[in-house]
Formats: structure tokens, C-alpha cells, sequence
């Protein structure tokens, strides 16, 4: 047994944790309690086996491209980084990247995670053709939209929970460029914020960066990054068409002592983050799709910028209709206790294809806070607000929502559920998440 | 016919022989993979095929058939500009020093096979005027640990046949790279307590690999940190040398 925890570095259990080097070594590793691990960047349990714990990064070749439709199938252990970084440069790139490049095409597909586009072109999930997929009761079975359809729409979104993921084929998105062209608005408040996203509605990309330090008439004040791919005529002379992504150089070495985060050290981050990003609002410029769609993986092992306790992210979604008064209550509570994240994101989502994907037509809030003083209790308190509303919480971000949260969130779990089930009859499947929210005990 | 410069990658289902293999096929070589078993060695030339766009072949070699290995080389389509050998084997320690079969094993993949057959490689490069050879090799064989002299002996045989091959083929046009990785997370090491900074991946030493061999580099310490640590290794007395435990 080993000690791991999530990118949250919250909670601390422990799993065996094995590594198999071949397809029937994968199978035969499967126990009662087993879940798959991808790159680890799921904040919680999500990706921590009850029992054990099968890292699946090793499996990272890719198996066919076909470059004239953008279709390539590959093992599940591939990194987003390592796709971008090989086919962007051929003029491809996946259609749908989250907030980190460093994920797994099986993590990502598990967590039908969405990116700054889920309004307009949905989640990961959607650009998957068909999955390769171990279940826990030992059959490989290929599972698409049209073959064994419940079992594809239980796996998209599913947090590994149906079985492993083996292969997958999917759609690459052409692009003329590594480049996107950026729009940036500073909005006053809360208000202007989502009407710059509802404006945002037809742009490719949309993403608002929160202060969510600022109280009373600046409660919501926010920066909007809108998005594009940049066309070739529209980079300057002499750029190269694919700019190179750096490997994260800065790393931080330690856990810094939780008193560097504090309410001041916070301030005055999200102040002058603020006054910079506004002063670039206004036109268009072009900027790499490194910085646009992956700001923090420039500095690597950040999560330890929150000391050694870990931290929580409560990642939210809340239908359209109610999003603005009850993401004006959050944001209020948020900021009169002022020891909330840097920043905290706020998107638009569209419908999730997975039963268990978490988007849904509303707003989705991002929030870290670390592990400390009575955050659990606060937390439990923004999950009732969150319910009420008809909303729901992220499983790849969650580490301590109740059962009773997740259950009046995910209608569809019961269907899930039977399909689990009919694949995985033993419940051979589950991670320190599912027996935390799912598992009967 | 491709006008695209080729590498041969002797070991090429290890998890560094894959990495060499990709940082070679990115830079737009031609890739030949052997090891023991072309058919398990498929699926890597699939991959390197469609990321990069390039022809790959895939072959049959075992370090331990030394009879083979005229066969092998008189068998290649065409010589290739570079080779690298990967091959070596850890084996253990403690059975070796008992079991005469295991040290004779390890000491044949590491030092006897590697040596002979990149010796014929150098025969061949040298009538033709040119060519790469690139040894991996290992800061084990710089000095003799109590904890693994068998492979460590083996790794500094080889060590001295590169660097002996280095000083006679460069003055042919056929250059010799040697190439000491330190610890790497392999599967080779899984499961092993190594020393977090002085530990890099697999595809830090493909890199490397392509990097000397672009350079024209002689002996290459993967993790320049290494070089100072062997430094002091080597320069320590024997008898305060053999106190150490590790
Ligand atoms: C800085 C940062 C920013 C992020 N931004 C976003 C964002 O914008 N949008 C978003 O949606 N998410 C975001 N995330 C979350 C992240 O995208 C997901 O947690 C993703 O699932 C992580 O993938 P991974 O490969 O690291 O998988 P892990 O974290 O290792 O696993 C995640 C889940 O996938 C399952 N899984 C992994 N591999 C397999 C497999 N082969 N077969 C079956 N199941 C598998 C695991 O069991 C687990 O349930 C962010 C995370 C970080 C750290």
C-alpha cells in the first residue's frame, strides 16, 4: 500500500498502486477495488482505486492517423500535451482542451472534460468515435454510439467507473495555426461579466476569470478571455505557424507554509491581475494557444503554492435560469471570508453527453480554497445553495461533497448505475470516490 | 528512395529505445527497430508511422545469438547512418554471485553482444566513410559498487571498447558516442529507490541521444549532475571506497 492523493493533494488514503505493461496485464491486474489512474490531475479520489490503483500513463502510443479527416486512434495513456505537441505542428489539435494539457485521453474521456468551448461544441466526449474498453468483469469490449451504446454514454463522463479504458478513437480538429487570436473585456461586476459571456456566445472560446476578492460594487469583477484560431494571414511577419510549448521550467520546490496564501498576499494578487488584464482589454491580439488555454502549466507542481494540507477546488454548475442570483450569493459568501483562490473561473456550458458528465446549459464556478479552518463546513453550506438551484458539483475536482449533494445532482445515476452493473456484475470497479458516493455499503 | 537520414535502434521495445526511436523519428529519420521479437515491436513502429510520417521497419536481433549477427547486419536493406545500442540487462545482483548462468547472462548482454555488434557496425561504417555509433552505456561501469559489480564490470567493458572504437573510427570519418544515462524510470528500475534529482525519464535520454549524436559529442553524462557525482565516486581512495555502503 502507498500513500497517494489527487492534484488537490486532498485527501491522503492509501491504494496499491501497479503500473502493467500490456493490455492482458491490465486485465489481469483488475481486482475487487481497482480503478484506473491517468496522469493524476483529477483534484480528489476520483482516480485513487479502493483497492488498487492502475497508472495507465504507460500506454501512450498512438495507432493510426489518418490526416486527411483528423481521425486518429490511440492507446489511453497518450497526453493531451504529447498530441498537441505532435500534431499541432501537422495542423491538428484535439477539439476540446481543458485548463491543463497534462491529462490522459482515458482521463479526459472518464471525466468528459470540457474547455473553453463546451457552449458551442460540447465536451471531450463528443469528439470520440468509439473506446476500447476492459470491463470489470473481464470482457474487452469496443463500445460506440452505435455498439453498445449504454455502455459508451456510461464511459463518457463515467470517472472510470464502467472499467478501463484501453484505446480510443477520435477526431482531431485542423487548425492553420498554434495561435489564437484573443479578445480581452474587462467587466465591472458580476452583471457585465455574464453579459460579456452571453454576447461570447458565438465566439469559439469563452472564459471569465473572477476576482472573487472584490466585495460589495465590484463583487464579480471580472476579465473575459474570448478566442479564436488564429488563421495564417493573421500572424505577424516572421511568427512560426506552430509556436513551441515550453516544459513547465519554474517548479516549486516545496510546500510553501500556508501563511503565504492569506487574505492580503490574495488582495493584492487578484488587484493587480485585474488592473493588467484590464488595461489589455479592447482589441485583438494573437497569442499562443499555450498561455491561452493552459496558464498554470507554465509553473509546474504549483498545487504545493498551498502548503502541505492540500487544497480544494469546488467546482460548480448552475442552470441558467437561476446562475445569477445564486452565483451572486456564492461569490458574496466567497468574498466576505476572503481566503478564496487567486481566482476563480467562471464559463458557459452546454448540454454533457455522458449520464454522468458534469456540464449542463448554465454557469459553471471554479473556486480553490485551502485546506484549513472550518473550509468543510462553508463548503457543505455553498452545496446547499448549489442544490436548491438545480445544480451540481464537478466529480474530477470533488473530494467531500455528500452523497446526498451528488445523488440530487446527477439524475441519471440510477441509470448508470444498471449499466455499471450489467458490465461489472462483482462491482470488481471502484475508486475511493465511488465508495465515498455510490457504492451501496 | 527517401534522401532522409536512418537510425537503427538495437533494444528498441526498452522503454529508452523507444524513447531514442521518437526523438530520432521527430528530427525526420527513417527508423529501423530490432529486439528480440519484430512482431511485439509492431505496435512502436505503428506508432512512430503515425505521428511522425516516416518508414519504419521492424527486425529480429538477440544480443545473445552472437552467431546471428554477421547474418543480421549482411541481412539490412541498406546501412544505416546511425545506430544505437540499448541493449542491457540488470539481472540480480545476488543470484549472479552465485548462479555462474545469471552473471554470465548479464555480462554477455551488456558488454559481449553490444561490443560485438557495434564493432561490425564500425567495420561496415568505416569502408563506407561514414556513420554514427551510439553505446548506452552506464555511470555503473565507472566504478565497481558492491551492489551491482557484475553489471557494473560488464557496463565498464563496454564502456572501454566505445572509447577505444571512438579512437580508432574517428580517424575513418565513423564517430562513436557513449552515452551514460544515470537512473532513469524505466521498467527496468520499477520499483527501485532512486534518487529523485538525479533521476530523469526515458524521453530526456532519447533526447540526448539525438542531441549527441547531432553534436558530435563524445561521452555523454544523461544528467550533467552525474558527472560530478562519478567524479567523486572514482576519485575516492579504496579503502575508503569499499567502507561505503552502497
Ligand atoms: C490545472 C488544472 C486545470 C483543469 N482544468 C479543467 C477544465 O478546464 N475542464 C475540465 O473538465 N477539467 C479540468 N481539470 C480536471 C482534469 O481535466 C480532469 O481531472 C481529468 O480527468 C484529468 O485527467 P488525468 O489523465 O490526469 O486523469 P486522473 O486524474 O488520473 O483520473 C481522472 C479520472 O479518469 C479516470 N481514468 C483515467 N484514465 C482512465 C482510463 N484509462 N480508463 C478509465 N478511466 C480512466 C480515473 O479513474 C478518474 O476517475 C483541470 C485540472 C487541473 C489540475
Amino acid at each position: 500500500m502507498t500513500l497517494v492523493s489527487g492534484w488537490g493533494r486532498f485527501p491522503v488514503v492509501d491504494s496499491e498502486v501497479l503500473r502493467p505493461r500490456s493490455f492482458e496485464a491490465v486485465g489481469e491486474a483488475v481486482v475487487t477495488g481497482s480503478v484506473a489512474g491517468g496522469n493524476g490531475r483529477a483534484y480528489g479520489d476520483a482516480a485513487i482505486g479502493a483497492v488498487r490503483t492502475i497508472g495507465m500513463t504507460g500506454f501512450d502510443r498512438v495507432r493510426s492517423f489518418d490526416p486527411a479527416t483528423g481521425r486518429i486512434r490511440l492507446e489511453a495513456g497518450v497526453l493531451l500535451s504529447d498530441l498537441i505537441d505532435t500534431f499541432g505542428p501537422r495542423g491538428f489539435l484535439p477539439f476540446v482542451v481543458p485548463g491543463t494539457r497534462f491529462v490522459s485521453v482515458g482521463g479526459a474521456i472518464a471525466a468528459d472534460v470540457h474547455g473553453k468551448n463546451h457552449h458551442g461544441e460540447g465536451g471531450f466526449g463528443r469528439y470520440v468515435d468509439s473506446i476500447l474498453l476492459r470491463t470489470g468483469q473481464g470482457e474487452t469490449i469496443e463500445i460506440s454510439r452505435e455498439q453498445n451504446s449504454d455502455a459508451f454514454f456510461a464511459t463518457v463522463g463515467g470517472m472510470g467507473l464502467t472499467g478501463i479504458i484501453l484505446e480510443a478513437t477520435m477526431r482531431l480538429r485542423p487548425v492553420e495555426t498554434g495561435w489564437i487570436r484573443e479578445r480581452v473585456i474587462s467587466a465591472s461586476d458580476l452583471d457585465a461579466a455574464m453579459r460579456a459571456l452571453e454576447a461570447g456566445d458565438s465566439a469559439t472560446y469563452s472564459v471569465a476569470w473572477i476576482d472573487c476578492v472584490a466585495r460589495g460594487n465590484d463583487l464579480g469583477r471580472s476579465l473575459i478571455y474570448l478566442g479564436e484560431h488564429a488563421r495564417t494571414d493573421e500572424l505577424s511577419e516572421g511568427a512560426d505557424r506552430f509556436p513551441v510549448g515550453k516544459n513547465p521550467g519554474l517548479a516549486v520546490p516545496i510546500d510553501l507554509p500556508s501563511m503565504t496564501l492569506n487574505r492580503i498576499s490574495i488582495r493584492a494578487f487578484n488587484e493587480l491581475y485585474y488592473r493588467m488584464g484590464a488595461r489589455r482589454a479592447g482589441g485583438d491580439h494573437v497569442v499562443s494557444l499555450y498561455p491561452y488555454f493552459f496558464p498554470l502549466d507554465s509553473i509546474a507542481d504549483w498545487n504545493r503554492i498551498y502548503g502541505r494540507r492540500g487544497f480544494l477546488q469546488h467546482q460548480c454548475v448552475i442552470p441558467q435560469a437561476s446562475a445569477r442570483a445564486v452565483l451572486g450569493d456564492i461569490l458574496d459568501r466567497v468574498a466576505k471570508r476572503g481566503d478564496a483562490s487567486f481566482l476563480a473561473v467562471l464559463k458557459k456550458l452546454g448540454h454533457g453527453d455522458g449520464l454522468l458528465s458534469f456540464p449542463l446549459p448554465g454557469y459553471t464556478l471554479a473556486l480553490d480554497f485551502p485546506v484549513k479552518g472550518d473550509i468543510l463546513n462553508f463548503l457543505d453550506e455553498i452545496d446547499r445553495l448549489v442544490v436548491a438551484a438545480g445544480g451540481r458539483l464537478y466529480l474530477a475536482k470533488d473530494a467531500r461533497q455528500s452523497r446526498a449533494t451528488f445523488e440530487a445532482g446527477y439524475p441519471a445515476l440510477a441509470r448508470f448505475n444498471a449499466i455499471r452493473k450489467s458490465l461489472d456484475p462483482a462491482q470488481n470497479i471502484r475508486s475511493k470516490l465511488s465508495q465515498r458516493l455510490f457504492d451501496e455499503v | 528512395m527517401t534522401s532522409r537520414k536512418t537510425v537503427l535502434v538495437l533494444g528498441g521495445s526498452s522503454d529508452i529505445g523507444r524513447a531514442a526511436a521518437r526523438a530520432f523519428a521527430k528530427a525526420g529519420y527513417d527508423v529501423g527497430l530490432a529486439g528480440r521479437d519484430a512482431a511485439a515491436l509492431e505496435p512502436d513502429a505503428a506508432d512512430l508511422r503515425a505521428r511522425y510520417n516516416i518508414e519504419v521497419s521492424t527486425r529480429t536481433f538477440d544480443v545473445l545469438d552472437t552467431a546471428s549477427f554477421d547474418g543480421f547486419v549482411a541481412g539490412l536493406p541498406a546501412l544505416p547512418d546511425v545506430v544505437v545500442s540499448i541493449i542491457g540487462l540488470l539481472g540480480v545482483q545476488p543470484n549472479a554471485e552465485s548462479d555462474l548462468a545469471h552473471a554470465t547472462t548479464i555480462m554477455r548482454s551488456n558488454y559481449e553482444g553490444p561490443s560485438l555488434i557495434l564493432g561490425l557496425f564500425a567495420e561496415k561504417f568505416l569502408s563506407r566513410g561514414n556513420g554514427t555509433i551510439v553505446g548506452v552505456s552506464s555511470v555503473a561501469g565507472d566504478r565497481g559498487r558492491a551492489s551491482n559489480y557484475v553489471y557494473g564490470s560488464a557496463k565498464a567493458g563496454f564502456s572501454a571498447f566505445l572509447s577505444g572504437l571512438r579512437a580508432r573510427a574517428s580517424r575513418g570519418g565513423v564517430h562513436v558516442v557513449t552515452v551514460k544515462p544515470g537512473f532513469v524510470r524505466t521498467k527496468m528500475t520499477e520499483g527501485m529507490k532512486l534518487i529523485g534529482p538525479l533521476t530523469v525519464d526515458a524521453p530526456v535520454v532519447g533526447d540526448a541521444i539525438l542531441n549527441a549524436v547531432e553534436k558530435k559529442a563524445d561521452v555523454v553524462y544523461v544528467s550533467g549532475k552525474w558527472r560530478l557525482v562519478m567524479l567523486i565516486i572514482k576519485t575516492l581512495p579504496e579503502a575508503v571506497f569499499k567502507k561505503l555502503k552502497f
